[in-house]
């Protein structure tokens, strides 16, 4: 009897003692749990989607951004956040033996036209001034919402383009070129003016890696499909539609991305990873310096789905101010930097001065 | 140097091409005659020079001034000249000894002899009178260079003369070298690859129409035109004809036709989803002497299969032409809604937007053993370079056996084989650019900047043949790559020379083996304008010295009809050449047993040998004065009247520019009238157009390896001078005329040289 007590209360504290210990191994995986829920500090999502080249035997840059627009789209960014902006309609070409459609794989194997695109801009819309438009919200109040990218501080941008490009540009249409100054000084813009939380900038182009070089904004990643002094190449020949397909990176990326789901843990680094020399030919670069935090810690699906974020738990958890709350370590370094400098409109151009004052002769001398 | 020496006297100046004699005040005897011949070489001496600014600024606003003043001695300059020019001028004619001579050689004028008087008169000057005051004058260059350049152009003048020519020609063979030659790359990004599927497998079918085809014209004896419209409305094109006549100048023996008339049979099949824009066009022309049948039985098939896809952008126009190249040249009149060539035709009642281009086809055979392709079209044009690239991917792609003038291709250019090889091929081009005919219907379509091409199945002896589906799937995949296209065929070349399908030759690289030929001429009218200035100086100077502003001496006059006799009656005798014997054939066949074509070729050749004798009329116009003066003066005027005719003639047709130019400059360049006169007629006589003709056709036959006895030579002479007169009135070829108005009244000028008196 005294026995089989002592056994019982030896079987108690040794399943207290367990039960403790998986206790605290519990609340260790929901604080790590939580840590996960919380450690991108945005609420929406935006995608702007941009092919700059027109004409049918540049078929494949259309298919190249109409595969990312699939994708972002089967992730759950809807039409009202993606920002489409396609120089030519290659659905509808005369030369198109498949109307209505544009495959990304041969053989007809995927369409990557859909059946619902929504197209923000289209042929001789896509100019720079219209992307840069957009980019920096300084738009005609006339636009309608669907071509306006309405993003705050708490959006996670994705940024898309492909076409023809060269070192430190991008060819839009056959008339004008972004330069990679123009693209950093925009996207300055839209820190400056609080229109993104972390923004993810992704270029197939030749000689992609330099569009990204003079980026100097915070909280940027960028991708880039070639080297500076490299072409990218193409992909997926197909004779039936007389044309290449798609690009050999954005190829990768979108098989890629037909991998990911909503609930998918797959990071960043595995991105890099996307296409290797051995398949892409050219060398796919990175750019990270500007990122606040560890790639391998960003989710696919934080540039490339929409935030849904339900996690049911049964479990109590006590929110911590040092919970790796993103949200207050970034009030704190709001904080910090307005305590240093408080915030002022930049100097503006002092027309009254210019106006009230007097032309001397030397300085009209100067300026003749 | 003597044309530094100043005027003889103040009141005339010399066609210098010093500006300081521009400030006198009278045109000059030999200024006047001749502006613009003297404009040339004055601006080149002012260019040669290192024309060096003025180092004074107040000059700059004369700039302009100085340059008129210096091309032509115009009577709007000052009525005085400076005093020093008194001076200089008197102290000059002090100088000048007696000059008179019967022939001036050009050789003995740089020498020392003549050289020695300058310093002691440039010291003699320095002392009594002040060198002309070069700021106040603004020179533009450097007097002491330009002495030291003359004087290297006069001294080494036949040396650079042989050195010129003999460059251009080495150039010339060198072309078909590697370094000079390049291979052809498609620079059409919309035609980029040849990565199309051909799906055409109607051979059957384009057997049976073929068949069908010449069974029904063997019935009618004509073009089967009720048969191809039921046909082209079968297969579900739109289907319009269009009926032509044309009388022929005189009838053409070769073809046997006078009256000519036909219909040409066209059917447009629309692109399903784009707007008639933009056409494409296959054309197969149907001849007395080309039957065709198979080219438009697969032409039909090819209708048949294109029909059945969606992916055309523009319409294609599916054309088959009776009387085959007079057929092409009604319709595309028609088409254009121009009338060049006097063609009486139906207007069109179907159109289908711009051409952007056109593939002729000629087969005869139900199986081919290779593939010719044409490029030389009208006058010499070329199409884009992109198009043959084209042609020439689909070669490869469909292991087809093509070839470039029915040479095969050299595979091997790193050796001397392949090269020389690639020379054959280049010369055989070079001769049927220079014929200026167009060589398939495609040279008819190059007239409308239309690009074309003219392929031919040709049937050998060899082993390997292809058959109508190898032939289809070829132009299947040209014509989707065509569809492909956005813009007009504009990015590769136009000017060009093919040593090989793969092999071309910009016009960057060929064109210094003309400039050389031609720089020979430049050259010669240079020392002769120099020399002209020496040898008038002679007459003038018995004329006296006179006050500022004397009427014209009488030497000026002469030198004056010295020249626009010769002139006009050669360009008269051209004249001639060109109208009287279209004009005169029916008198000739009255008076002569002939018939209408051997009355226009004969009548031909005997003003154009009348023309022989024309410098001992022309000398009964002449007065005997100042004979050296005359004939340097007319063999100026000749050498740059050859040279502008060539240059421009080498820009738009290199091949012909440079055939005329090979021939014609040494013998031009020679040509004097002292010296061994009969060797001299020889060369000019061996060197005429007309027998730079007979030559080329020697040469033509020679590399095609069908080598001609000297009587067949003559007969196809003879054929060739009736088909050249032919083309121009039924085409518009411009050869014919532009030997007869342009370069034989130009070699009768130099026969003139030759036998001046």
């Amino acid at each position: 009897m005294v026995a089989s007590c002592f056994l019982r209360k030896c079987l108690t504290a040794l399943a207290g003692l367990l039960l403790l210990s998986f206790g605290s191994l519990a609340a260790s995986q929901i604080e790590d749990q939580t840590e996960q829920f919380f450690r991108s500090g945005h609420t929406n999502n935006w995608a702007v989607l941009v092919c700059t080249s027109r004409f049918w035997f540049n078929y494949r840059h259309v298919a190249n951004t109409l595969s990312v627009y699939r994708s972002v789209k089967r992730l759950g960014i809807p039409d009202s956040h993606i920002v489409l902006m396609l120089a030519d309609d290659m659905a509808c070409n005369p030369r198109n033996p498949k109307p209505a459609t544009v495959f990304s794989h041969k053989n007809m194997e995927l369409n990557v036209y859909g059946d619902d695109v929504e197209v923000d801009y289209r042929s001789y819309e896509v100019t720079v001034e219209n992307f840069l438009r957009v980019l920096t919200g300084r738009i005609p109040p006339s636009t309608p919402r669907s071509k306006r990218l309405l993003s705050d501080d708490r959006s996670n941008i994705l940024i898309y383009m492909t076409g023809h490009g060269g070192n430190g540009f991008l060819k839009f249409q056959d008339s004008e070129e972004i330069t990679n100054i123009e693209l950093a000084d925009a996207f300055e813009q839209m820190w400056q003016k609080r229109r993104y939380n972390e923004l993810l900038f992704i270029i197939d182009t030749c000689q992609g890696a330099s569009m990204y070089e003079r980026f100097y904004s915070p909280n940027i990643m960028a991708l880039a499909s070639s080297q500076v002094g490299e072409d990218s190449l193409s992909h997926q020949p197909d004779p039936a539609i007389g044309v290449h397909l798609m690009d050999r990176y954005t190829f990768y990326v979108l098989e890629f991305l037909e991998e990911i789901n909503p609930a998918s843990q797959t990071n960043m680094n595995d991105l890099f990873q996307v296409c290797p020399k051995s398949l892409c030919v050219s060398t796919p670069g990175h750019r990270t310096d500007l990122f606040q935090r560890d790639p391998k810690n960003v989710l696919i699906t934080d540039f490339f789905g929409s935030v849904r974020k339900v996690e049911i738990t049964t479990e109590t958890i006590r929110l911590q101010p040092d919970l790796g709350n993103m949200e207050s370590r970034y009030k704190k370094e709001w904080m910090d930097e307005e305590l240093m400098e408080p915030l002022k409109y930049a100097e503006q151009l002092p027309v009254a001065q210019i106006i009230h004052q007097e032309v001397t002769g030397h300085q009209m001398l100067a300026r003749w | 140097m003597p044309w530094l020496r100043g005027p003889r006297k103040p009141s005339s100046c010399l066609p210098t091409p010093d500006i300081r004699t521009c400030h006198c005040q009278q045109p000059p005897c030999s200024a006047v005659f001749l502006p613009t011949a003297l404009f040339i070489p004055s601006l080149v001496l002012q260019i040669g020079a290192f024309s060096l600014p003025p180092a004074s600024s107040q000059r700059s606003p004369l700039l302009c001034s100085r340059v008129v003043y210096t091309s032509c001695h115009f009577p709007w300059r000052p009525l005085s000249g400076p005093p020093e020019y008194q001076f200089r001028s008197a102290h000059a004619r002090r100088r000048v000894g007696l000059r008179e001579r019967k022939c001036v050689r050009a050789r003995r004028f740089p020498s020392g002899r003549r050289e020695a008087p300058v310093p002691g008169a440039a010291a003699g000057r320095g002392s009594a009178v002040p060198e002309p005051p070069l700021p106040a004058m603004g020179l533009l260059s450097d007097p002491v260079r330009r002495r030291a350049l003359a004087r290297l152009v006069l001294r080494l003048n036949a040396p650079l003369c042989v050195l010129s020519y003999v460059a251009g020609i080495a150039w010339f063979l060198a072309l078909a070298f590697p370094p000079l030659t390049q291979r052809t790359y498609m620079s059409e990004n919309a035609m980029g690859s040849t990565m199309v599927e051909e799906q055409f497998a109607g051979g059957e079918r384009a057997r049976g129409f073929a068949r069908d085809f010449a069974a029904h014209r063997r019935k009618t004896g004509a073009l089967p035109v009720a048969w191809l419209e039921r046909t082209m409305r079968s297969v579900g094109l739109e289907v319009y004809t269009q009926s032509f006549s044309r009388k022929l100048p005189f009838p053409d023996e070769t073809r046997e036709r006078y009256m000519v008339a036909g219909t040409n049979v066209y059917g447009i099949l629309r692109a399903p989803r784009a707007a008639s824009t933009e056409s494409l066009v296959l054309t197969v022309p149907c001849g007395p002497d080309s039957a065709n049948s198979q080219a438009v039985g697969l032409l039909l098939a090819l209708a048949a299969h294109f029909r059945g896809q969606i992916y055309w952008a523009k319409d294609i126009i599916f054309l088959v032409t009776e009387q085959d190249l007079l057929g092409t040249e009604a319709w595309l009149e028609a088409y254009h809604d121009t009338n060049v060539t006097g063609m009486q035709s139906s207007p069109l009642q179907g159109r289908a937007g711009a051409i952007q281009a056109a593939l002729a086809l000629e087969l005869s055979s139900d199986v081919v053993t290779s593939l010719d392709v044409a490029v030389e079209g009208l006058n010499g044009q070329l199409p884009n370079l992109d198009l043959l690239n084209l042609f020439q991917t689909f070669c490869q792609k469909g292991g087809l056996l093509c070839t470039l003038q029915g040479k095969l291709q050299p595979q091997d250019w790193t050796s001397v084989d392949g090269p020389l090889q690639g020379l054959q091929t280049l010369l055989l081009m070079t001769l049927q650019q220079a014929s200026g005919r167009p060589h398939g219907a495609h040279g008819l379509f190059l007239r409308y900047r239309v690009e074309a091409l003219t392929i031919r199945g040709i049937n050998s002896f060899r082993q390997y043949k292809y058959d109508l589906v190898a032939v289809g799937k070829a132009l299947e995949g040209m014509f989707r790559k065509l569809n492909h296209l956005l813009e007009r065929l504009h990015q590769s070349f136009f000017f060009y020379v093919l040593p090989a399908l793969s092999r071309f030759v910009s016009i960057g690289l060929y064109m210094p083996a003309a400039g050389f030929l031609l720089l020979v001429l430049g050259l010669k009218a240079l020392e002769l304008w120099m020399q002209l200035h020496e040898a008038g100086a002679g007459p003038q100077e018995a004329g006296g010295a006179s006050g500022p502003g004397p009427p014209l001496p009488p030497a000026q006059s002469v030198g004056l009809a010295s020249l626009v006799a010769p002139l006009l009656i050669s360009q008269a005798m051209g004249l001639a050449l060109y109208v009287l014997p279209v004009l005169g054939q029916h008198v000739a066949t009255q008076h002569f047993p002939v018939a209408e074509a051997e009355a226009v070729v004969l009548t031909l050749l005997a003003i154009y040998a009348a023309g022989l004798a024309l410098p001992h009329s022309t000398h009964r116009v002449m007065s005997a004065q100042a004979p050296d003066r005359g004939w340097m003066a007319l063999k100026l005027v000749a050498l740059i009247y050859l040279a502008l005719q060539l240059a421009c003639v080498a820009l738009t047709n290199f091949s012909l520019g440079f055939l005329l130019a090979a021939t014609m400059v040494p013998a031009a360049a020679l040509t004097h009238p002292c010296g061994p006169r009969p060797l001299y007629a020889a060369l000019l006589v061996l060197t005429s157009p007309a027998a730079t003709l007979l030559g080329c056709l020697f040469l033509w036959r020679e590399l095609q390896e069908a080598p001609l006895s000297l009587a067949e030579g003559w007969q196809l002479f003879l054929a060739a001078l009736a088909q050249g007169v032919l083309d121009h009135h039924t085409y518009g070829a411009l050869l014919f005329p532009l030997l007869a108005l342009g370069l034989y009244p130009c070699w009768l000028l130099f026969w003139n040289v030759l036998f001046w008196k």
